[in-house]
C-alpha cells in the first residue's frame, strides 16, 4: 500500500457552453480550490495541468498556462495528456511528487472549451493514426462505439432501451441538485424515448454532450495537512493509471479491431475491470467498502457496464442493480450523484478531476441535497482513448 | 471519365469477388495475428519476436455487435454535403479462427433491423467514396443470408 495524500481543496467552474477560453475556466476552478484549501497560491510548490488537444496544443494547454494566469511564482510545473484520463494522471503525478518529497502542496488543474458536435480527430491526412482511420474509413464517431456496447449488452444480458433511459432519469435527477452541472433539469423516460436516435440503439439523451468546464484540486502531504489544521481532510488512498493487457479483446475507441486471442488467452478480467481492480488492490479495499462511485457515463449503457466492472454486481446484472434503485441517491451504492456526464457533458481534461471534487464534497458531508449519508469511501472510474486507465479511491 | 480504383488504406485487403479478403499479419514465432497489420514488431509481450508474415483473414464471421450513424460523421469521412445524409450501418464481426473482432461498414441497404448478434456475415469488396480521379475502395460486411 502507498501512503495517502490529503485533499485540502476542491474547486470547479460550472460546466456549460460559455464560449470563453479554457484558461479562464481553469483559473476560476484553481482560485476556488485554493480558497477552499486556505492555501495561498505562492505557497504551492508545484502545479500539474491536465491537457486536452482541443483548446490548442500541448505546451499551451498546460500547467504553465494556468501558472501564468494565476501569476508566475516559480512553482515546479508538469503537464499530462491521457485523453479522458488526463485528470487522473494529473492527480497521479501530483501524488507521486508529494510522496517523493518533491513538493508539500500541489495544485492540479484541468479545463476545456469543447467544440460543438461530434469530436473529430486532429486535422491533416494521417493514415497511420487509428483515430484518423476510424473516421476516414468507417465514419465511426464516438457514439458509434457507445451504440455497439449498448447493443451487445442488450443481446448478452437482456438490457433494454428502457433500462438505458432510466440511467439518464436517475443522473438528471441528481444533476438537477448540482450547481456546477450544465443540465439542471429532471428528465423523464418519455423525453429520452422521444429524443432522436444518434447511434442505434442510443438516443441523443443517452449520450453525453461536450462541454466547457474546469476543475481543480489542492493536494498535500498528510504532514502538511496536519500543520495546516486539516488533519481530518479527505485522503486519496489509490490512483490507478493502468494500461490494458494483451490480448485486449474488447473493441474499444478508437480501434477498428481488437487484439487476437489466437496465440494467448485473454486475461481473466477486461481492461475496464482491471482499472478498478488495481485501485482496490492499492487501497486495500473492495467494492463492498464503497459509499459511492463516480463513473464515466459517456452513454447510459456504459454506466451499467461500469457497475459490473467495479464489482458492484456480477457481470450481466448491471440493469438489475439499476432497476432495484441501488445506484440512485438513497440506494445501497449511489452512482453518479454529481449527475455524471449525463448532467455535465464532457470537458475532457477536467472531467476526472471533477469526479474527485465530487468525492471530496461527499466525503466531507457538504454535498447538500445530493449528499450520500455517512459517505466514507468513494471511487472514480474512467478510461481515456488509446488505453489510458483511470480510477481514484478517496476515503475519510 | 474512368476513375482509378484505389484502396482507402494500403495492404489491408485484396482480391475481387469471392476471392476478396482482409489482410493481416502473423508472427512466425508465437502465431499471434494482427489486424490492422503489424509489420515491424510482434505486440505479444510474451513473445521474443518473429518475422511478421502477411496472411488472409477468414472471409466469414459472426456479428459481435452493430449500430448505425444517423448523423453525418465529421471529416475525414467523405460525404456529399449537397445530399441528405443516409445512415450507415456499422458491424463489429468476430472472426472465429483468428479470435479477433473487426469493425466495418455493412453493404449498402443493410440496416440495423436486418441484423442480430451472432448472425453470420462475410466480407465483400465495397466502395467508400469517389472523387474526380479516384474510386476509394474498402471492405464491407454482408449477412450471408442475403444477396445483392
Amino acid at each position: 500500500m502507498t501512503d495517502d495524500v490529503a485533499v485540502l481543496g476542491a474547486g470547479m467552474h460550472p460546466w456549460g457552453k460559455w464560449g470563453r477560453s479554457f484558461v479562464e475556466y481553469g483559473t476560476v476552478a484553481a482560485r476556488e480550490a485554493l480558497a477552499d484549501a486556505g492555501v495561498a497560491w505562492r505557497d504551492v510548490g508545484s502545479i500539474v495541468g491536465a491537457d486536452t488537444v482541443r483548446g490548442g496544443y500541448p505546451g499551451y494547454v498546460a500547467g504553465a498556462t494556468f501558472a501564468k494566469a494565476l501569476g508566475w511564482q516559480g512553482a515546479r510545473v508538469a503537464s499530462v495528456y491521457a485523453a479522458c484520463a488526463s485528470g487522473a494522471q494529473a492527480v497521479a503525478t501530483a501524488r507521486a511528487q508529494i510522496l517523493a518529497g518533491l513538493a508539500d502542496v500541489v495544485l492540479v488543474v484541468g479545463a476545456d472549451a469543447a467544440p460543438k458536435g461530434f469530436f473529430r480527430p486532429a486535422g491533416g491526412d494521417r493514415p497511420d493514426d487509428p483515430d484518423w482511420l476510424r473516421f476516414r474509413i468507417l465514419g465511426a464517431t464516438n457514439p458509434a462505439y457507445f451504440g455497439l456496447y449498448a447493443r451487445r449488452r442488450m443481446a448478452l444480458h437482456g438490457d433494454t432501451v428502457e433500462d438505458f433511459a432510466q440511467v439518464k432519469v436517475k443522473n438528471a435527477a441528481s444533476g438537477a441538485l448540482n450547481p456546477y452541472a450544465r443540465y439542471r433539469k429532471r428528465v423523464t423516460a418519455e423525453e429520452v424515448a422521444a429524443s432522436a436516435t444518434v447511434a442505434d440503439p442510443l438516443r441523443l439523451l443517452d449520450i453525453c454532450a461536450t462541454s466547457d468546464g474546469g476543475a481543480a484540486l489542492v493536494l498535500s502531504s498528510l504532514e502538511f495537512a496536519r500543520r495546516h489544521g486539516a488533519a481530518d481532510a479527505v485522503r486519496i488512498r489509490a490512483v490507478s493509471t493502468v494500461t490494458p493487457r494483451y490480448p485486449n479483446t474488447v473493441l474499444d475507441l478508437p480501434d477498428i479491431a481488437t487484439d487476437s486471442a489466437v496465440a494467448v488467452e485473454p486475461p481473466s478480467d477486461t481492461f475496464r475491470a482491471s482499472i478498478a481492480r488495481a485501485a482496490f488492490e492499492e487501497a486495500g479495499l473492495g467494492p463492498e467498502d464503497l459509499s459511492l462511485a463516480e463513473v464515466y457515463d459517456l452513454s447510459t449503457a456504459l454506466e451499467l457496464q461500469w457497475y459490473e466492472d467495479l464489482g458492484l454486481c456480477v457481470e450481466g446484472e448491471g440493469a438489475k442493480l439499476l432497476r432495484e434503485g441501488a445506484t440512485a441517491l438513497g440506494g445501497r451504492i449511489p452512482v453518479n450523484v454529481s449527475g455524471g456526464l449525463a448532467s455535465f457533458g464532457e470537458a475532457v481534461p477536467a472531467q476526472a478531476i471533477a469526479q474527485v471534487c465530487e468525492l471530496t464534497w461527499q466525503l466531507r458531508g457538504v454535498a447538500g441535497d445530493r449528499q450520500v449519508e455517512g459517505a466514507r469511501v468513494g471511487i472514480t472510474a474512467n478510461q481515456g482513448l488509446f488505453g489510458h486507465g483511470s480510477s481514484v479511491i478517496a476515503v475519510r | 471519365m474512368s476513375r482509378t480504383r484505389t484502396p482507402v488504406v494500403t495492404g489491408w485487403f485484396t482480391g475481387e469477388g469471392d476471392d476478396f479478403h482482409l489482410l493481416g499479419t502473423r508472427c512466425s514465432a508465437c502465431a499471434s495475428v494482427f489486424f490492422p497489420r503489424e509489420d515491424t514488431f510482434c505486440r505479444n509481450p510474451g513473445c521474443s519476436g518473429g518475422a511478421l508474415e502477411e496472411v488472409p483473414l477468414s472471409r466469414r464471421g459472426r456479428v459481435w455487435s452493430y449500430t448505425d450513424g444517423r448523423y453525418r460523421p465529421p471529416s475525414p469521412y467523405v460525404s456529399d454535403p449537397e445530399l441528405p445524409w443516409e445512415p450507415r450501418t456499422l458491424i463489429a464481426v468476430e472472426l472465429t479462427a483468428e479470435r479477433l473482432v473487426v469493425l466495418g461498414q455493412a453493404v449498402t441497404g443493410v440496416t440495423v433491423a436486418d441484423l442480430t448478434v451472432g448472425m453470420e456475415v462475410e466480407v465483400v469488396p465495397g466502395v467508400l467514396d469517389e472523387d474526380a480521379e479516384t474510386t476509394w475502395t474498402t471492405w464491407h460486411w454482408r449477412p450471408t443470408g442475403t444477396r445483392g
